[in-house]
Formats: C-alpha cells, sequence, structure tokens
C-alpha cells in the first residue's frame, strides 16, 4: 500500500464519512418503509409503533405474532431470524399490558434492513407458537427463552432447559427472581470425601 | 466352563490366562455393531476446546444424530448486567470471549454510546478499531493454529501463539491486562495510548506477513490437511442464513455481510479494506477465510497507526472516568469525582424507556447488545447475542453421515467459545 501524504488522507477520509453518513440515511428510510409495511399489514391489529434511535419496533398481539413473523419472512425478505429474545416488564416504569415482552430481531439480508417485533405475553400462560418452521436457527434462542423465563413455544420439537440443569427449579432472568440467595447450592450437595462413592 | 487354554504363539511356552483383564475384560455381545451407539463427545475431550459436550449417536463410525448440550460454564453474565452500572459491566464483558476482549470491550461501549447518542472522539475510535482489528488478528491466528493442531500438525500452533504473545504484549502496555483488557469506558476509553505502541505494532506487522505466509505454506497444500477437511462440515449458503450464522462462518459459507462495511461503526467507512467471500463452505474454506481476514485486519492496522487523529479520548469529558487512585488519595476533587461515579444513584444518565440493538462484527461474527435502559444508571436488561450461540447449533447438518474424526475438523473449524456460548 503507497503512504498517502496526511492532508490527502484527512480529505478522502471526510469524502468517505460523507458517503457513509448518506447511506445510513438511506438504511433508516428503508427501514422505515419496511416497518410501515407491516404496519400496513397488520391493519386493526397492530398494537404500537415505536421508533427509538432510528429503530424501528412493532408490537403486534400474540395469537397474530407468528403470522407477521412468516409475512416479513416471506413478503418482506427478512431471511435471517437475528436474535429471540425475552424481559420482564415487572419493575419497568410506564404502561405494559401484560408480564413479559417477547423480542425478535429480524434481518434483511439481500436490503441490509433489520426490524423488531414484540409480542406481549400473559404471565398466567406464556404460550407462543414456535418459529422454528420459519428458521432453524431459533432453535436455541428459544430454548434459552424458556430456560430463563418460563416461556414455552408450542411446536418446538426439542424445549428444554439449555443453561441450566434439566432439575433445575425457578426461572433466573425473571425480575422477582433474586440475584442471589434462593439457596442454589443446597440443590446441588457435595459428596463427602469420606463417604464411598457408588457407581451403580 | 472346560475350555481349552489358549497357547501362546510365541517362544514362550506360558499359557495365556484364560482371563488376561479379569472382571474388567469387555464381553462382546451378539450384534452390538448392528444397532446405533451413543457416546459422549466432550465436555472433557482433548479435542473439544472448551466445556462443550455433545451427544453422538453413531452406526458404526458413522455420526447418525448429534445433540449439542451446553450450559457447563453458565455464570448469569445477563442476570448480572441488572445489577452493575454500564461501566462495571465492560469488566464482565472481557470474561465472555476471552480469545478477543478488545472486541467484546468495544461492542459493549459501542451500544451503551449508541443508546445514550453520543459518539466517540475520533482519536479513541481510532484506537478502539486498532484493538478490535489485533484481537481478530490474534483470534484468527490462534483459530488456524488450533485448527492445524487438530489435524495433527503442531507446528503452526505454536507459531500462532508466539504472534499472539506479542499482541498481548501490546494490551498489556495499553491497558495493563493481557487477557481480560477491560479498555474501553462509556464515551471512550480508559487510558490513552503510551508511547511505544506504535512501534510495537508496525514491528509485530511486518513479521506478521512471513508467519501468515509460513502458516499458509504448511497447510494449504498440504496433503494431510487437505484430505481432512476440503469438503468436510460443510454448510451451504442457505443453511448458514437459515441457522443465524455471521461472520466468518457464513462468509465462508457465500453469504456477503460484513457489518464493518454494511453498517460501519467507529469509522470504519474510512478505511480500504476488502470483505473476503469463499463459496464451498466446508472446513477448508474457513481456514481460508480466517487466513484472507487476517491480511485484511493487517492492511486497517497500518491505514489506522497512519491516520491516527489526536485529541480527547472520551466524548463525557475528563469527568466520565475513574481518576488515577494516587489522585484519589491525594486531591479534594478526585475523591468527589470518584464518589460521584461510584455512588448509586450517580453516574451515567440515560434515557427513560431506551432500547437498543447494536452489533459490532467481531471475530466470531455478528456480536449484538440489546440493551432497555430506565433511566438508571444500570441497565434493565442486557442481552447478549453471541455468535458462538448460533455457531453450536448448527452442527448437526455439518457433521450427520460423516465419521468420528470429521466431528473434531468440523468443531475446532467453528472456533466455538464457551465463555461466549454460555455466558
Amino acid at each position: 500500500m503507497t503512504q498517502l501524504p496526511l492532508a490527502d488522507m484527512g480529505k478522502i477520509f471526510q469524502e468517505r464519512r460523507e458517503r457513509a453518513a448518506e447511506s445510513k440515511a438511506r438504511r433508516v428510510e428503508r427501514e422505515r418503509r419496511l416497518a410501515d409495511a407491516v404496519c400496513a399489514w397488520l391493519g386493526k391489529d397492530l398494537v404500537k409503533r415505536a421508533a427509538f434511535r432510528d429503530q424501528q419496533t412493532i408490537y403486534v398481539p400474540a395469537a397474530r405474532a407468528h403470522e407477521t413473523l412468516a409475512h416479513c419472512k416471506n413478503a418482506l425478505g427478512f431471511d435471517q431470524l437475528t436474535d429471540c429474545t425475552a424481559y420482564d416488564t415487572l419493575k419497568l416504569e410506564g404502561e405494559h399490558p401484560e408480564r413479559f415482552v417477547v423480542v425478535w430481531t429480524l434481518t434483511n439480508l439481500g436490503q441490509e434492513a433489520m426490524l423488531r417485533i414484540k409480542a406481549y405475553l400473559n404471565e398466567d400462560e406464556p404460550v407462543l407458537p414456535t418459529a422454528t418452521d420459519l428458521w432453524v436457527g431459533a432453535d436455541f434462542p428459544e430454548r434459552e427463552v424458556y430456560d430463563m423465563f418460563g416461556i414455552e413455544f408450542e411446536g418446538h420439537y426439542n424445549l428444554k432447559r439449555l443453561l441450566m440443569p434439566e432439575s433445575y427449579v425457578g426461572y433466573p432472568l425473571r425480575k422477582d427472581y433474586p440475584l442471589r440467595g434462593r439457596g442454589e447450592r443446597d440443590n446441588f450437595p457435595v459428596v463427602p470425601r469420606t463417604r464411598k462413592a457408588s457407581y451403580e | 466352563m472346560s475350555s481349552p487354554t489358549p497357547q501362546a504363539t510365541s517362544l514362550s511356552s506360558d499359557p495365556i490366562p484364560s482371563k488376561p483383564f479379569g472382571d474388567a475384560a469387555i464381553s462382546v455381545e451378539p450384534g452390538l455393531g448392528e444397532k446405533d451407539m451413543v457416546i459422549n463427545f466432550g465436555p472433557q475431550h482433548p479435542a473439544m476446546h472448551g466445556t462443550l459436550r455433545l451427544i453422538l449417536r453413531l452406526n458404526g463410525e458413522k455420526v447418525s444424530g448429534a445433540e449439542p448440550d451446553m450450559g457447563f460454564l453458565h455464570t448469569g453474565f445477563e442476570k448480572l448486567g441488572e445489577y452493575r452500572t454500564y461501566n462495571q459491566y465492560i469488566v464482565v464483558t472481557d470474561r465472555m470471549n476471552y480469545f478477543s476482549a478488545m472486541a467484546n470491550n468495544t461492542g459493549f461501549a459501542c451500544a451503551v454510546e449508541e443508546m445514550l447518542g453520543i459518539e466517540c472522539p475520533p482519536r479513541a475510535a481510532a484506537i478502539r478499531v486498532l484493538m478490535c482489528e489485533l484481537s481478530r488478528i490474534s483470534d484468527h491466528i490462534l483459530g488456524i493454529g488450533l485448527q492445524g493442531m487438530d489435524m495433527g500438525a503442531f507446528t503452526p500452533m505454536l507459531w500462532s501463539f508466539i504472534e499472539r504473545e506479542k499482541i498481548y504484549d501490546v494490551f498489556e502496555l495499553t491497558s495493563g491486562g493481557r487477557l481480560t483488557t477491560s479498555y474501553t469506558r462509556v464515551g471512550g476509553l480508559a487510558f490513552d495510548l503510551p508511547d511505544g505502541v506504535e512501534y510495537r505494532v508496525r514491528t509485530f506487522l511486518d513479521r506478521l506477513d512471513d508467519t501468515v505466509r509460513d502458516m499458509e505454506g504448511m497447510l494449504a497444500r498440504n496433503r494431510i490437511f487437505m484430505d481432512r477437511t476440503v469438503g468436510v462440515g460443510v454448510l451451504t449458503r442457505d443453511e448458514a442464513i437459515a441457522y443465524g450464522m455471521s461472520g466468518p462462518l457464513a462468509r465462508a459459507s457465500g453469504v456477503d455481510r460484513d457489518l464493518r462495511r454494511d453498517r460501519p461503526y467507529l469509522g470504519y467507512e474510512q478505511y480500504d479494506f476488502d470483505v473476503p467471500v469463499f463459496t464451498d463452505g466446508c472446513v477448508y474454506s474457513r481456514y481460508q477465510q480466517r487466513l484472507a481476514e487476517i491480511r485484511e485486519s493487517a492492511k486497517i492496522c497500518r491505514q489506522v497507526l497512519d491516520s491516527m487523529p489526536s485529541g480527547p479520548i472520551n466524548a463525557l469529558g475528563a469527568k466520565a472516568t475513574l481518576p488515577s487512585k494516587d489522585d484519589v488519595y491525594t486531591k479534594m476533587e478526585s475523591l468527589i469525582q470518584h464518589f460521584m461515579l461510584t455512588m448509586p444513584g450517580h453516574g451515567i444518565k440515560t434515557p427513560e424507556s431506551g432500547e437498543i440493538y447494536h452489533a459490532t462484527e467481531s471475530p466470531n461474527g455478528e456480536l449484538g447488545w440489546y440493551l432497555i435502559s430506565d433511566g438508571t444508571a444500570v441497565p434493565y436488561r442486557v442481552r447478549v447475542r453471541p455468535p458462538s450461540l448460533f455457531a453450536f447449533q448448527s452442527i448437526l447438518p455439518m457433521i450427520k453421515g460423516r465419521l468420528v474424526s470429521d466431528v473434531v475438523a468440523t468443531m475446532s473449524s467453528l472456533n466455538v467459545i464457551a465463555g461466549e456460548l454460555d455466558r
């Protein structure tokens, strides 16, 4: 690589920064239009729409969540499920109709666009249809949500705990679960060295 | 039981005992090879780098089914994030991907800055890019070395460790830590670059070209290495997209996406670099992918050093970082500043209901942070989108119908980091 004089480099860098800012503005506009398309398709069922720092979020009813995801994948080209996670609104300020929120982050690789879809979920019966039929990659993230929040995904072929042991009781990332002090150590007793272990 | 004692065929006339291994001998049941056999591969297997476990169902030596099992290193980092301030959490991010802690520090700091709506100063951004690319080189070169080692080539691994030591020397000089660096802060960096870093990085980069050439000469046309890797562990482009793969693993399968180019952050758009893409999606193309990316990273490092801007290193000003311990003990202002930064109820002002998903291109792929803020100095929810999680769950289509030795080759090519996988 040839060494450019520093003054030239500054000018070239400036031009490239401007071009990147333009392309970012185009990307934000593209993401807004795709979110518009989802809202128009949802029609009356749209719960809420929000945008924070140019990131589009669409709240859908839990009953239509799977349908919306399928529409995003098949009609709008969101071909990758980047992430699936959840959070507990128990201690969060503001209006929240239900306790849990499941969040899907979708990526359109062809147009380089991102969209966030959320669904409120009832505390008494936290069940959603799985997205593994749309993206195989939803397998582990859904298992993790089940493990950490106790939200079940109907139709998942192998829904069991991912990170915690299968005999574990409780859902650690719920807000009413303490950081420590629920006697986790007592659930896994240490075998004292003096006792002879039996391998039967 | 009056079976005749078998006679030794050697010169010795001692009879072979009828039970040479005592009761420990395995009795071979009739029809054993006709059934499938379930074995544990890991978590304490020398070919599993880290505490990973695969339950394999074998038909003879062919893999007919597999289930990845994880959680052995689960530490509750996401739960811990809800009890630590944003700057305290940077220490936790080191522990996730201990191969490239700098990239994790940078990713988290960038996500918080995006949520606050601030941008780090140009000098801080350039230093972060330099550190990220150095950690990418260290991660990839070690990945190739370990891949070679699993195929029986021990020398490239030793070469890669020599280069990694040099990178760690640079990290030690800049941040004080070799493995767990904790170098970034929200809004910028903890310290400025000390003297001598530029010289060290430049001499390292000059030497790196030779090492990469040597490693390529050792592996690229090596008969044994190619026999074990070409066409093994294939993941097609569609499968890679469906499984949520990203980074070098997806690019080795033909997915032309690099967040540094497609969603530039930290001023990556300023630098000249190519995004190498390979289409075969096998273990060998993952090796080629990493090798090509090392060269591009070295290119970026040189450009950053050539154009290193001067100026402040923290957008929030000098008041946003902890003062040095000497000052805390001797100066009133520094003591107050320390108090204001560490006491609960003080610290960074965050939006009332902010949420952000910000992804950076870490050495393993798309490292995403989903943060929710509630106006306090402590995040309401921290979610990490680790690239290794998506790499580990896609193991089945790669190894199905292959031999057990191919499982070793595939696992080492994925470069799954257990700390990041289990969090």
